[in-house]
């Protein structure tokens, strides 16, 4: 698996193992100076560092900057077990622990946090010779895993060892040539990295609703996205049935998506796009907000929707406007919707990330909602848009399960998207108000979209990438304007303009996603980013326009402008609503 | 004069202050580092010093902060195994034990004593050699 050749497409293409980029933290500096001779000598990249936080600031600036990280246990500032927690969650990096106390509790203790390896002081440079296995190590188990876990770990790869992953990973990982497959590929590992099938919604695992999602975002938030552990997030969240593996998978995955969204390729939009276009034409009567089109777009499996997705990105421009985009979205949407259940957090933001590259075919899309969806999304941010397209198909059917992995998605970068799925959601949830899904799915939107459009315009804030729920929830407040999202709730109409706002945001999320670093410890393949495009882009608009109902405010901002849509929107929403199966689709959907 | 250095260095290691790690640390240096192990000596002293004040200050108290106290000492051993100083980390050992089991007799036993002496002696030899080094 280790090709000590060049890496694909890693930044720092080094040959493996020389050139492994370590960090080593230790407070004692007589330590800390042998340890950066040794690993030196055998050709790896070292940075020193004293201090825990220091580590984990580094640590979160660059996501992919490290491969892997030597901690001492006895540290003042933090205990270094700590420190591996947060580094195994955050960054899924390998750690390896030492200390000059060889006792077996403690050396346990390392085993039992996670630590991939423990040293017993003195260090030997022998010992640090042999580090990298655990690099590879960790690289293989996080493509076999899952296609989330291996985009992410894909990323890292990439960047380390391209070879390594290439044999571990699918295609996805590494290139993103193949963002179909990598969506796909996405959408059914993310189901919660049980390899699932995408098409199918129910999945065992944790569904990460709307709801829940839209409660981990918010405990993220609060206590900041490079702090946020999921011990922590766990006891905010306050969930019944809820392991902490959970939060912490979802929440390695919202990282992910985070920085996918500060990432945000142009690519992923050019792939939802692509799916928007394709499925106006296919959508033709969701232009009119036929929900019973919408349903059967949101029936689609993830996997249908994707390829429609892809198909109507394609075409995107012109289709996109029409109302026959409203049904692409919906697709996109749908398949958005799958895509994000599986991607959890993580991948879904990164999906919206597609989704900014929808908001570029949301030029096509009516412009009359989109105008006023980039406006709103400019808060928004582009899930905005490609929301409100998403919504539309989301709204016909996924409008349930939309919402729901909006949730999921909120967290990423993609929340942009990721709101727009629970606001799609929320307009067909709005007409199910009773939907609990929807409800919930509105507001988390919200917040998702509050950031979003928050960090897209506000500038290229590193918040836009983050999930920052609480940012986006605001936007939306502000816009409570109950005109605007009964027109979301129309998906449909979201989706004519949503495409043009989708663009919008979508290119403002890539902007901001470019600018921004996502605290994501990984980078975000492309791959993950196409399908968040793909598959996210799409929902999320939907989502978004599904959620005015409920989330009213976020809605209204994106669509404010749009009252014609927005009204047409409202009429459909009735329909809409009913489309959408909320129930089935957000927890299936959803994968933790 | 390098002469004299092998031996004062010999006699380190006859004496068990120093152990194979800090041939480790010799082997570390090279021509691209040719001041590695001075530095990493220095530093040593440096943060050793500072610890050992630290628990002297600590001891010098009424009450014995047993938990610092084993802090200190578990740092303490800690440079000291990294930088081979075999006899120091020993001692630190003992301390640690005795800090353990709260024993504040220890503390003031022989080994605390005894440790912090054979880390002057161990200072003062390496400061010759490093002495006799930089002459040659």
């Amino acid at each position: 698996m280790l090709t000590p050749g060049a890496v694909g497409g890693s930044s720092n293409s080094d040959p493996f193992p020389s050139g492994l980029r370590v960090l080593v933290v230790d407070d004692d500096p007589t330590c800390l100076m042998i340890l950066e001779r040794m690993l030196k000598t055998c050709l790896y990249r070292v940075t020193k560092c004293n201090r825990a936080e220091i580590a984990l600031s580094l640590l979160r600036k660059n996501k992919n900057g490290f491969d892997i990280v030597i901690s001492d246990v006895h540290m003042p500032d933090m205990n270094g077990f700590k420190l591996l927690e947060h580094v195994g969650l955050e960054m899924d990096l390998p750690v390896i622990m030492m200390s000059a106390d060889d006792s077996k509790s403690v050396v346990l203790k390392g085993v039992t946090h996670g630590a991939v390896d423990y040293l017993i002081k003195p260090v030997r440079i022998e010992a640090l010779k042999n580090i990298w296995q655990h690099v590879v190590r960790k690289k293989q188990n996080v493509s076999e895993h899952s296609g989330s876990v291996e985009e992410t770990g894909g990323d890292r790869q990439q960047q380390r060892d391209d070879d390594d992953d290439d044999g571990g990973d699918n295609n996805n990982s590494s290139s993103g040539n193949n963002e179909g497959n990598l969506r796909k590929r996405k959408e059914e590992e993310q189901g919660g990295d049980d390899k699932e099938d995408t098409s199918s919604l129910k999945k065992p695992r944790v569904v990460w609703s709307v709801e829940l999602h839209q409660q981990f975002v918010a405990a993220v938030n609060h206590l900041g996205v490079d702090k946020a552990v999921p011990k922590k997030i766990l006891e905010m969240m306050n969930v019944q049935g809820l392991t902490r593996e959970n939060v912490a998978s979802h929440l390695q995955k919202y990282r992910i998506y985070l920085k996918r969204l500060g990432g945000v390729s142009q690519h992923q939009g050019n792939i939802n796009h692509s799916f928007m276009t394709g499925q106006d034409p296919s959508y033709g009567p969701l232009n009119g907000f036929d929900l019973q089109g919408l349903a059967t777009a949101g029936q689609l499996q993830a996997q249908s929707l994707a390829q429609l997705q892809a198909v109507g990105l394609g075409q995107s421009s012109s289709p996109l406007i029409k109302p026959g985009i409203t049904s692409v979205d919906q697709r996109s949407f749908f398949t958005f919707q799958n895509s994000k259940s599986r991607f959890g957090d993580g991948h879904g933001p990164m999906m919206m990330n597609g989704g900014n590259k929808q908001t570029s075919l949301l030029h096509g899309v009516p412009t009359g909602h989109m105008r006023l969806q980039q406006q709103q999304m400019a808060g928004m941010r582009v899930a905005g848009p490609s929301m409100q397209q998403q919504q539309q198909s989301m709204l016909s059917r996924r409008s349930v399960p939309e919402t729901r992995s909006s949730r999921v998605l909120p967290g990423a970068t993609h929340s942009a998207f990721n709101n727009s799925f629970p606001l799609a959601s929320a307009p067909g949830m709005m007409s199910v108000s009773d939907t609990k899904g929807v409800n919930e799915f509105c507001n988390p939107s919200y917040d998702i979209l509050n950031n979003f459009p928050q960090q897209q315009h506000h500038n290229n804030n590193n918040s836009v990438n983050e999930w920052d729920l609480r940012n986006v929830g605001m936007v939306f407040n502000s816009h409570q304007d109950n005109t605007t999202s009964a027109a979301f709730s129309t998906s449909e109409a979201y989706s004519s303009s949503s495409t043009h706002k989708r663009k919008r945001e979508a290119e403002l999320v890539v902007e901001h996603g470019q600018n921004q670093q996502q605290p994501q410890s990984r980078s975000v393949n492309p791959m993950n980013q196409i399908y968040m495009n793909d598959g996210g882009s799409v929902r999320m608009k939907t989502e978004t326009v599904t959620c005015p109902p409920q989330a009213t405010t976020m809605f209204h901002e994106q669509y404010s402008n749009q009252d014609d849509l927005l009204s047409a929107l409202l009429k459909q929403e009735g329909l809409l609503d009913t489309e959408f199966d909320f129930e089935g689709y957000s927890f299936d959907n959803i994968l933790v | 004069m390098q002469r004299q250095v092998a031996l004062i260095k010999q006699s380190l290691f006859d004496q068990g202050y120093l152990d194979e790690q800090f041939i480790e640390l010799e082997e570390l240096q090279d021509d691209a580092n040719p001041n590695f192990v001075e530095e990493v000596a220095t530093l040593y002293f440096k943060d050793s010093a500072r610890l050992i004040s630290n628990i002297e200050q600590a001891l010098e108290r009424g009450s014995f902060d047993f938990n610092r106290l084993d802090n200190y000492m578990h740092q303490f051993k800690g440079s000291s195994t990294s930088i081979g100083a075999s006899k120091v980390k020993t001692e630190c050992t003992m301390f640690r034990e005795y800090c353990r089991v709260g024993n504040a007799e220890g503390f003031l036993t022989i080994p605390y004593l005894r440790r912090v002496q054979m880390f002057e002696d161990f200072q003062a030899t390496e400061e010759r050699a490093r002495n006799v080094e930089k002459e040659a």
